[in-house]
């Protein structure tokens, strides 16, 4: 019986260790294609296709994007700016709104929970939305623009509140309150401070959305100078795209001295980089955060 | 508990909490509430020079339009069939990757990979599609690369719709695994070792252990992701779709959702009336579905209901 059940624990051992490990070399294989092609050698990736090893190695893709880096500091200049205002601002009014919607004695509580829930459940759709912030609140080619939309989602407020309730013992706002202490005083000195895996998570998904927006931008922004990173990338693939294809048609090569292809794989690291290499310090805390705001919630 | 103040006499009371939810409040009033007043779009002809009620009302012409020309039943079925597809594959992958990722006994090799799995969850959809290209294209991809070194024909992806059915799903799950399966990793943490040492004692082995009592013990966690992903059914991923398949005109009766339809009526086709009538029947029907879905959940088990 027991040699038995060892058999069977190794088989479940080997299928596991085979399978995550399939699994992760699947997660990791596209990035090593388009790092790989951003430093290979465009003629090379035009003749033969694209490598998981560089077949020639070459930096031109990188080159280029830097020869003229107005534009592409510029986008990074924009979103760095959106990314941590709205980040910031962000964190500001969910926290403050988590930790109110969890105080026991707020009454109506429960119906400023729903009036944040029922725009999940249902909306005006796209376009009253594009009209008003176009037409009526005038907010075309502004920051403002790029940055109030993502402020907050009832999902990020769920999960604060949720994260707060479990963080912050009601004993601890009660005793506070007897000191003496005003509630933005318990908010400020109290909540945050045991909020952090909370603040961490909520954070990380502020910061990723501003990062990676490039809706807003193709909605809002006419500006070249004030396109954010993404949707300048976007941009400049699509350009690419169209000259390489003008060029096929005609039969004149439009693109033939650019490095089209190395090019737009370098742009795609260039416009990854930073929120990627945030990931592993806050790892930690959001593994953490996510738990205890989602599952026990 | 005490009697219950008026609006009025609790804002006096907690006016420091009202002025901290203050922001919130506006927040949502602004970007989503004021909006729905817009909904009178759909029954209008537009005009841009004209306000909001003085533009010409013409009924449910727009609806009719859209119903006539079978555009309406089409981006129903795709967008519900798409949903359906993440989120039924999505948790059940999720589940099993969780699963086998927490009977790993090496711990470097367990963080390392649970890292390496998140990763794609951080890209932005731009890159998603250069990473697609750089699979996929016809002249340089890696996949035709790699066919044409074995001697096989090429394929040309970008104009094959089927094959974008089966890139869809498979994207949407390349950059959501590792997300989800972090949350199932944490309710497995929090399965008590009693069960499993009660079955060992009784001569359970592995495969009945995760069979018998994790399987189940992941039940609530999955209704609770299942019901949040039926509430969002009729929106859907506009990112992925509209990253992956852009302007893409040959691809549109196999990829085509009502988010993307909306989107190009506004931006690409200039038709306003079309895109305000097709967002707010997928509003409406994506409303009358989970609360359908949510009456449902009440009478069979209250615990799960969303509200």
């Amino acid at each position: 019986m027991k040699i038995k059940d060892e058999k069977y624990t190794g088989l479940f051992h080997s299928i596991a260790y085979t399978v995550i490990l399939l699994a992760t070399i699947a997660c990791l294989f596209p990035f090593i294609l388009v790092i790989s092609a951003s430093f290979t050698q465009n003629d090379s990736i035009v003749k033969d296709g694209f490598h998981l090893i560089p077949k020639v190695f070459s930096l031109e893709g990188y080159r280029l994007v830097f020869r003229f880096p107005e534009h592409i500091l510029n986008a990074y200049g924009v979103t760095v700016l959106t990314t941590v205002v709205g980040t910031l601002l962000g964190l500001l009014f969910i926290t403050m709104a988590g930790y109110v919607l969890q105080r026991k004695d707020f009454q109506y509580r429960n119906a400023f929970s729903f009036f944040i829930y029922f725009t999940t459940l249902f909306g005006g759709g796209l376009v009253p939305w594009y009209i008003m912030m176009t037409k009526y609140l005038n907010l075309m080619d502004t920051y403002t623009v790029l940055i109030f939309p993502g402020l907050m989602t009832p999902f990020l407020i769920i999960l604060m509140k949720n994260f707060i309730r479990s963080a912050v013992p009601d004993e601890i706002i009660e005793s506070a309150k007897i000191d003496g202490a005003n509630d933005f005083k318990i908010y400020y000195r109290i909540v945050l401070q045991l909020s952090m895996p909370g603040i961490a998570t909520v954070g990380l998904f502020l910061a990723l959305a501003y990062w990676n927006d490039w809706f807003l931008s193709s909605l809002f922004i006419n500006k070249q100078d004030m396109y954010q990173l993404q949707f300048y990338l976007y941009n400049v693939i699509n350009t690419i795209q169209f000259i390489t294809q003008m060029g096929a048609g005609t039969g004149v090569s439009l693109g033939g001295d650019i490095p089209t292809e190395s090019t737009k794989m370098a742009m795609a690291i260039i416009a990854t980089g930073p929120i990627v290499f945030l990931y592993p310090f806050v790892q930690r805390y959001f593994v953490k955060g996510l738990t205890i705001g989602a599952v026990k919630g | 508990m005490a009697t219950k103040r008026t609006l009025l006499k609790e804002i006096i009371t907690n006016r420091i909490l009202f002025i901290m939810l203050l922001p919130t409040i506006a927040f949502f009033l602004i970007n989503s509430y004021v909006p729905m007043v817009g909904v009178y779009y759909a029954f209008t002809k537009f005009d841009f020079k004209r306000s909001l009620f003085n533009s010409e009302f013409v009924g449910l012409q727009n609806f009719e339009f859209l119903w006539k020309s079978g555009i309406l039943t089409k981006l129903t079925l795709n967008t519900l069939g798409y949903n359906l597809a993440f989120i039924i594959i999505g948790n059940v992958l999720a589940i099993v990757t969780a699963i086998l990722l927490s009977e790993l006994r090496i711990k470097w090799f367990k963080k390392l990979t649970q890292s390496i799995m998140f990763l794609p969850y951080f890209i932005s959809f731009v890159i998603l599609s250069v990473i697609v290209y750089n699979v996929f294209s016809y002249e340089n991809g890696f996949l035709n690369t790699l066919l044409k070194s074995l001697s096989i024909e090429p394929v040309d992806v970008y104009n094959t719709p089927w094959a974008w059915v089966i890139l869809i799903v498979l994207f949407y799950i390349w950059k959501n695994l590792g997300y989800s399966m972090i949350i199932y990793l944490a309710a497995i943490t929090g399965i008590s070792d009693e069960y499993y040492e009660a079955a060992k004692i009784d001569g359970a082995n592995i495969f009945q252990r995760t069979w018998y009592i994790t399987v189940p013990m992941l039940k609530p966690t999955f209704v609770v992701l299942l019901l949040f992903a039926l509430g969002s059914i009729m929106k859907g991923q506009f990112d992925l779709f509209y990253q992956l398949i852009g302007n893409n005109g040959v691809l549109y009766n196999a990829t085509d959702i009502l988010d993307t339809y909306v989107y190009r009526s506004l931006k690409v086709t200039f038709d306003i009336g079309m895109a305000s009538s097709a967002g707010l029947y997928q509003s409406l029907f994506g409303f009358v579905l989970v609360v359908t879905v949510n009456y449902i959940i009440r009478k069979v088990n209250e615990d799960y209901a969303l509200f």
